[in-house]
């Protein structure tokens, strides 16, 4: 592969910000390739709009290094502005401005790029044309973002949870323009706290967790890294300090035992379901123990996060 | 990326102008209230032809006399009839004849219409009796263009407008953006920041055009207003004393977060202005104490300047002094507004 050789899009090492009482990262060392979708995957408050923030020259960091497109922000920020598309987390275009108003407004300030009305059929948002931005569905308001941050034909697109709020339909109406962008050969890094959204759209993913990061791969590397390709949960309400977790260590492709004991659920990540499953069945059976429930599922990304930190990605 | 329309100035400045066209409230505010104020005000301040007082006279032979004066309508009634008409007001004073030829006049002296008719009849009486006033005199009518109470008010009402919709315009258009987080989207893109605050600066002078056109065209063609000094001279006034305002209205808007916080600040900057800068009366009535503070507001300079142009033709050069007042505040204003200023 010529990755090794191709200057990164995006290069950021030992990045330190601290607020008045939170770390929010803390020494983070990232590497965005050109031509890649990267994800920075992670709960609330892990630090994932800070550290885009940075990258995009609009948050100054205590210490650390950041390049983008090989320039720097001190040095060279209206250049690289100029080659940035940037989709913040919770900013409101003006309600009162069409949505062709908004986009040409936003072409204005770029050298280059498509038309505004080309941008907005691109987006899907043909019909929506001469519409107020404050007449918009959620879906439409994220997709006319996307276009102000496309409209000056970006190298490197920096989207903060692009899809968050949305219905599922909406969503993958974003995804898919994300996807035409990313065919075109240019450079995304985006944040999320969706696990789906980061394995459809991501070539690599780094996991973060208070300010720093705990896993980086492909997603497919991610899970591997856990162990099993699925998992097992099951629950033996209040039977769970009689169970004998060791034996189930030992079944065949069975990789990882967790046993909540307070409330007798157990996690375990397994390879080959069909003859794994069959063994637990025997062996809780052996041990006289009642099942009160048995669930099976893929292994996700969100499994990856529970199996380094112990919770969930989203605290609901 | 050719066309003048397309550069970002230029469209920047148009959707300033659209987002305000497009509140239906501001341009209410700003076009159709001062106008509102001009007409409910003009007409209710507008002179109105003096009136006749009624009076009684007991005596036959003062009827006559008295019948001279236009100003007053004599009824000729008996003495009880006169005295029950008075105690009920429905005349102001009654004249008796008294012992040897005299007259005497019945009246309330705390009530001025009794005092008028008093005087009014007796200088009546007077004549009729053959006296002949050593002063010659000759009366000139106050109701000419330039001196009527709407020559005065419409240049307050030019300058308050002036101040409430540039203060308002930048103050509450910059932390609704910052609100919004589009001050900080806008920044993360290569917009040169300086175009965004002058943009502001631009779609006000644009709208300046229409709004004093508006009110100043309702002034002269319904109250037929005067302008006696030039319209450049006047126009110059109207930009200088705008862009001061907007220097305020930045500065206010330099770091709140809420518009509640904007509002208050805004309707605390203003209120003083309002009292004491001659919108509705003359700033003169306040105490000489006080008269340097508030010949240093900026509304007080503007109103002033406006109305010397306006009312008694005073050029730009004689203005010196509020053009100088005005002027310090857009310098003062400016400079601390751009340091304070936050993006985000
Ligand atoms: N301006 C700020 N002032 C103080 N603390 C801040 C500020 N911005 C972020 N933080 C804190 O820094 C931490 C990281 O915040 P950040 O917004 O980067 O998280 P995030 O990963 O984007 O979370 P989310 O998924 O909720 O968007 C949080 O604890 C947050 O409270
Ligand atoms: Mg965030």
């Amino acid at each position: 592969m010529s990755e090794s050789t191709t200057p990164a899009a995006l290069q950021v090492r030992g990045l330190r910000k601290a607020y008045q009482d939170v770390v929010a990262v803390d020494g983070l060392d990232l590497e965005v390739r050109r031509g890649e979708c990267f994800g920075l995957l992670g709960p609330n408050g892990a630090g994932k709009t800070t550290t885009i923030e940075i990258c995009e020259g609009l948050t100054t960091p205590d210490s650390g290094d950041v390049e983008v497109l090989g320039m720097r922000w001190s040095t060279q920020a209206m250049a690289l502005r100029q080659r940035l598309g940037i989709q913040l987390q919770d900013t409101q275009l003006s309600d009162k401005l069409t949505v062709f108003e908004t986009v040409r407004l936003f072409r204005s300030f770029y050298h280059q790029g498509p038309a505004a009305a080309e941008m907005i059929d691109l987006m899907q948002l043909g019909e929506k044309r001469s519409s107020r931005v404050g007449s918009l569905s959620g879906g439409q308001k994220q997709r006319l973002a996307l276009a102000c941050a496309l409209v000056g034909a970006p190298d490197l697109l920096f989207l903060d949870e692009p899809t968050t709020g949305l219905d599922p339909q909406a969503r993958r109406q974003l995804w898919d323009v994300i996807d035409a962008f990313r065919g075109e050969g240019r450079t995304i890094l985006l944040t999320t706290h969706y696990m789906d959204e980061a394995e459809k759209l991501c070539d690599r993913v780094a996991i973060m967790d208070h300010g720093r990061q705990i896993a980086l791969g492909t997603p497919r590397e991610l899970v591997a890294s856990i162990g099993g390709e699925h998992l097992v949960e099951f629950s033996v309400g209040d039977k769970g300090r009689a169970l004998d977790t060791e034996t189930l260590r030992h079944i065949e492709g069975v990789s990882d035992v967790r046993l909540d004991a307070d409330t007798g659920n157990v996690r375990m990540q397994v390879d080959e379901l069909h003859r794994a499953v069959p063994a637990l069945l025997n062996e809780i059976n052996r041990q006289g123990i009642p099942l009160t429930e048995l669930r099976t599922h893929s292994a996700t990304l969100e499994d990856v996060f529970v199996a380094l930190t112990g919770r969930h990605l989203r605290d609901e | 990326m050719s066309s003048f329309a397309d550069r970002s100035l230029a469209q920047l400045t148009v959707v300033r102008f659209r987002e305000f066209l497009r509140e239906p409230e501001a341009v209410f505010w700003v076009f159709l209230f001062p106008i509102l104020l001009a007409a409910g005000l003009g007409l209710a301040f507008r002179n109105r032809p003096a009136e006749v007082l009624k009076i009684a006279a007991v005596s036959r032979e003062i009827v006559a006399p008295l019948r001279q004066e236009k100003l007053l309508d004599v009824q000729a009634l008996d003495a009880t009839a006169a005295e029950t008409a008075l105690r009920a007001g429905k005349v102001a004073l009654v004249a008796e004849p008294g012992s040897g030829g005299a007259v005497v006049y019945r009246y309330d002296d705390t009530n001025p219409e009794g005092r008028t008719a008093r005087m009014l009849a007796d200088r009546a009486l007077q004549r009729a009796a053959g006296r002949i006033d050593p002063v010659s005199s000759s009366d000139r009518l106050m109701s000419e263009p330039g001196s009527r109470y709407i020559d005065f008010l419409l240049p307050g009402l030019l300058g308050m407008n002036l101040m409430g919709s540039s203060i308002w315009g930048l103050a509450f258009g910059v932390v609704d953006a910052r609100r919004k987080k589009l001050l900080k989207r806008l920044i993360a893109t290569p917009m040169p920041r300086y175009e965004y605050l002058l943009s502001f600066l631009l779609s006000r002078l644009a709208m300046l055009v229409i709004e004093v056109s508006t009110l100043l065209g309702f002034g002269v063609l319904v109250f037929h207003v005067p302008v006696w000094g030039s319209l450049a001279g006047f126009m110059a006034l109207c930009v200088l004393g705008s862009l001061s305002f907007s220097s305020l209205g930045l500065l206010i808007a330099s770091r709140a977060r809420t518009i509640e916080a904007v509002s208050g600040i805004t309707n605390l900057v203003m209120m003083p202005m309002w009292i004491l800068s001659g919108v509705f009366f003359s700033s003169q009535r306040f105490p000489d104490i006080i008269q340097p503070a508030i010949h240093a507001l900026p509304l007080t300079a503007l109103i002033n300047a406006l109305r010397a142009n306006m009312l008694q033709g005073a050029s730009l050069g004689q203005l010196w002094p509020e053009a100088a007042v005005l002027g310090a505040w857009l310098v003062v204003g400016f400079t601390l507004a751009l340091k304070l200023f936050r993006w985000r």
